[in-house]
Parts: structure tokens; sequence; C-alpha cells
């Protein structure tokens, strides 16, 4: 089974199609749906985790993009506040991918958004609030 | 006989300070200067070694003198940004702690409690300058008739603010480990189960009382950096131990001597101030405290040429053992091993992650360093030393 979060942007010209609908049915995914706005102007983001096999998982996301969607794993939207990291390196000990490290000699904590698997673990155990996504 | 080859006093340090001709090494670069010239060469060589820690301490807070109101109140509840104050002083003056929780929080009702905001984040704010809630209630008495005052405020709108921390800067901490079936969440971080990670604090070899151990010159009136500012040592903190098992280099094994330490809040910075939500367990304060060591004689320069391999620490499981109160040490690791990323405990491999910021810890020592070079920092010489052996 593959699981992956991702982030879907919609614009307000096929914000009325049940794409959503289509997508997860077609191609037999699981969805949950973490986060979901739309916007005065009709244009709205939703953040989804999806369950299923990585084959139809792929498909989908090409029909998605062909739907004229913006598409990208949840973890582009991750950044470390820069201003608020403290180095505490308590994050360090949870990364699973090893986006979070402290960098030799400094000891400061590095974020490196090419690792990232947007599982959000960092951003619930930082006691500072430094780990943050972005959706807008 | 003397005692030591070398003897200085603080007058005569401070002397060197004034002039601009004293020098200063952090605690870190003591380790190789004695390691190159020897503890005595070391003591004539050296002034004074700075250290630094910047670590979540509970054991802080802060007394806010409110200003008087018209009509007048006496404020017996008090409340910043919805976090309640204690009020039981007199008229308006009230004491803000770092642990107290927001109004309305759910707590770990959802578990784990995600804990947003309370006293350490509303310290921050004030020294911060931002805009902050102010709402007091009261009784009603002849001279103080008001029952309810509210209004916005800032730091600078308050007629004192220091910050008065009972228990700061612990000499050492235990390790923490879990040894349960679940992940649990603790005022040490979240611990996973079965020996997954383990979580450490205190910044070892730069640590303030670890490079004086048997506080030889720390005592009541020394001089600090405290939160950006001058600060000082007001009295042994609450559970200061100093009859800790120690090394036969005189560290200790475990907790051991704390510190209360006083300072001017408006003075300070967010920088070295910070609110914390630890998950599952509660808010509380990063602080930044760095003290300075004067080099009196060769065995104080020995004391602050202490490492991390040489310094250790106890491992408690904070899933049963801790929680019951019968907690007893399963290993001893040093901070060598603690910050290399992995301690070894029963052939398991365990990864670590510290609580405390060793990049923030060398800054202050830096820090405090420029000041005392640049003649703006003098040594404050004890009235008394704490409580030791
Ligand atoms: S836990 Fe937060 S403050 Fe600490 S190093 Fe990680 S991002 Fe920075
Ligand atoms: S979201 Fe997950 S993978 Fe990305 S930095 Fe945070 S902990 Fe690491």
């Amino acid at each position: 089974m593959y699981s992956k979060k991702i982030v879907i942007r919609y614009t307000p010209d096929i914000v009325q199609q049940p794409i959503i609908y289509q997508f997860t049915k077609k191609y037999d995914l699981v969805f949950n749906i973490l986060k979901a706005r739309i916007f005065p102007r009709r244009e709205g983001v939703i953040v989804l985790e999806l369950t299923g096999l990585k084959e139809n998982f792929d498909k989908g996301i090409r029909f998605l993009k062909e739907m004229g969607l913006h598409v990208e794993p949840l973890a582009k939207s991750v950044s470390q506040n820069t201003e608020k990291c403290v180095h505490c390196g308590a994050c360090t000990a949870f990364c699973p991918t090893g986006a979070l490290s402290f960098e030799k000699p400094s000891q400061k904590v590095l974020f490196d958004a090419e690792k990232c698997n947007g599982c959000e673990l960092c951003v619930s155990c930082c006691p500072v609030r430094a780990m943050e996504i972005n959706l807008l | 006989m003397k005692k030591f080859k070398v003897e200085k006093t603080f007058r005569e340090i401070n002397e060197k300070i004034k002039k601009g001709r004293a020098v200063v090494v952090t605690a870190e670069e003591m380790i190789d200067v004695v390691e190159k010239h020897g503890t005595v060469e070391a003591a004539r060589k050296i002034d004074v070694v700075t250290t630094g820690t910047f670590s979540a301490m509970c054991s802080s807070g802060a007394f806010l003198n409110l200003g008087h109101t018209s009509p007048r109140i006496r404020a017996s509840k008090v409340w910043l940004n919805d976090v309640p104050a204690y009020g039981g002083i007199a008229a308006v003056d009230c004491y803000i702690g770092a642990t107290e929780v927001v109004e309305g929080d759910p707590l770990n009702s959802v578990y784990p409690g995600e804990f947003n905001y309370g006293g350490g984040h509303v310290i921050e704010d004030l020294v911060s300058g931002n805009v902050v809630k102010l709402r007091m209630e009261g009784y009603g008495t002849d001279c103080y008739p008001a029952r309810k005052q509210e209004k916005n405020i800032n730091i600078n709108d308050l007629r004192d603010a220091f910050l008065f921390n009972p228990r700061n800067a612990y000499q050492n901490y235990s390790c923490a480990v879990n040894l349960s079936d679940t992940t649990i969440y603790t005022y040490m971080g979240m611990l996973r189960p079965r020996m997954a990670n383990a979580t450490y604090c205190t910044s070892g070899q730069l640590s303030p009382l670890f490079n004086d151990p048997y506080y030889r010159t720390i005592g009541v009136g020394t001089r600090i950096f405290l939160g950006g500012a001058q600060g000082f040592v007001a009295w042994p903190g609450t559970q200061h131990n100093p009859g800790a098992s120690r090394t036969a280099k005189g560290v200790p094994r475990h907790g051991a001597g704390t510190l209360a330490v006083v300072g001017n809040l408006k003075e300070m910075s967010p920088q070295w101030l910070a609110g914390a939500s630890m998950l599952g367990y509660g808010v509380s304060l990063y602080v930044g405290i760095g003290i300075p060591i004067p080099i009196l004689n060769e065995e104080m320069a020995m004391f602050t040429a202490v490492k991390d391999e040489d310094i250790f620490t106890e491992v408690y499981d904070y899933g049963m053992d801790y929680p019951k109160g019968a907690a007893k040490a399963i290993a001893e690791v040093s901070y060598k091993d603690l910050r290399s990323g992995t301690i070894v405990i029963d052939g398991k491999n365990i990864v670590t992650a510290p609580l405390s910021s060793y990049y923030k810890a060398r800054q202050i020592a830096n820090l405090l360093k420029e000041w005392i070079e640049g003649g703006k920092f003098l040594l404050g010489e004890p009235q008394q030393t704490l409580p030791s052996v």
C-alpha cells in the first residue's frame, strides 16, 4: 500500500466540478481530507492523504494535472521559520527522512526541503512552532 | 605557603576588564588552552571563561507592577492575554509564571494537547514589545473601589517588570527514555515506545555550573547574562543539592546545583527568551543564561577545562518508573555520546536529541566574551557563595 499527502490547488473555473470524487473512485484511492479552503474569488486549496496502489496513485495524479489542477506533495509546503527556530534539535530525532539535521560544527539545525516527505511530525514536536505548513 | 601557584582576585580582574586588557575565552576554547599549556600557565594567561546555556526552564516567571488606574483597583485576579497571573501580592503587583496555560485551553482533553499559549509566551510577547491584553478584578475596598479594569498594554506601560526565576541552570539533568509500549509526551519531549529515542538537556561542557562544579566563584550577587541583559544570581535555586554524587573531578552525576536568577525584563530580548509549547505536557519558557567564571587560580583553570567526555548523566525511564516516583537509573552515559546522536543501552542503539540549544549556548558564551573584552560587563563578586560540599 502506498500513502502520501498531497496539496491540490483549484482555480475558480473548475471549483464546481466533482473532480475529487471522480479521481478517488476511478483510481480506487482511499482519501482523508486533512484541510480544505475556498477563497473569496472561489479559488481553493485542499490537502488530501491518499492511500492505494502506487500505480493507481501515479495515474490519478496525472488525471488531476490533465484536468488543469495544480498538484504537489505536501512536503513542498513545509518550511522552517529561521527567525523562530532556536536550534534545539528536538525535531532531528523525529524527522524520518533526515530532512532536519545538525550542521557540524556549528550545531545549527538545517532543513533540507528536498528530503522532506511532508509527514508533519516536526510541526507538532517543535516547541517554538518554527516548522510551518504554508498552503497559501 | 600559598595554596595555589597563581592567585588573582575579582578586583584585579575587574581592573583589567576596565582597561580593556582582560583575556577572555569561552568554555570550549578553554579546553584547548589547558590542554596546550597546562592549568598553571592557563591560569596565568586567562582571566575569565564564559559559559552559556539556552534551554526550556519551567521554574521561571516575572514580577510585574501594573501601575495604578483611576479609579484604583486592588487587582486580586489578573490575566495577561487571558493567561492567569498570581495577584495575591500588593494592589497592582503580580507574578506571571512560565507554565501557566491560557484560560479555556483544551489541555490534554484532546490528547496530546498542543498548548499553544501560556505564561512563557506572555513573557515573550512583552519583551517583543507586543500589545498584551491586561484584565484585572478586585473585590472593591474603600481605598480601591474599582472591581474590574481592562486595557491593552505593552511592556513600556508597566511601571516595573523583572524576571525572577526560582530555579534555572540546573547543573546536570537526567536523560529520558520510554520503556513502555506507547508513545508518551513529557516535559522531556515526545518519547517513543521501547526506547526508540532519548532526550537530554544542558549544554554540557559549555553549561555554567559544570565549569564551576563546587560554586567557588558563583553566589548571591554574581553578575550574569540573563535573557540578553545583565542580571544577577539572587539565591541558590530551589532544589539546590550540592550533596549529589560526583565523579573524581567533582562533576555531579545528576541534578545538584541550581540558581535563582533576577534581571530587568525591560532590557531583555525575544532572541534569548522564547515561549515553548511541549506537546502533551504544557507551556514553558526558553531562557538564555551565561555566567563568567573568573580564573582566580589553577584549580579554576582545571574546572573550566571540563569536556563532554568527562560529564555523565543518568538515563531514566519516563514510561513507568518516573511517573510512579520510584525512578532508578537504568544506565549512565556521557555528554560526548549524547551529542554524537546515538547512545547504546543494553546493546541497543538509541537516537538522541537535545532539548536545549547548543548553538545558542555558544552564541551566549561568545556574546558575554565580547561584552567583557569591551569593558561593558564587570564581574560581580558574590556576597556569599552558594552552599557547597
Ligand atoms: S525543534 Fe523547532 S526550534 Fe528546535 S531545531 Fe527543530 S525547528 Fe528549530
Ligand atoms: S515534515 Fe516530516 S519529513 Fe518533513 S521535515 Fe518535518 S519531520 Fe522531516
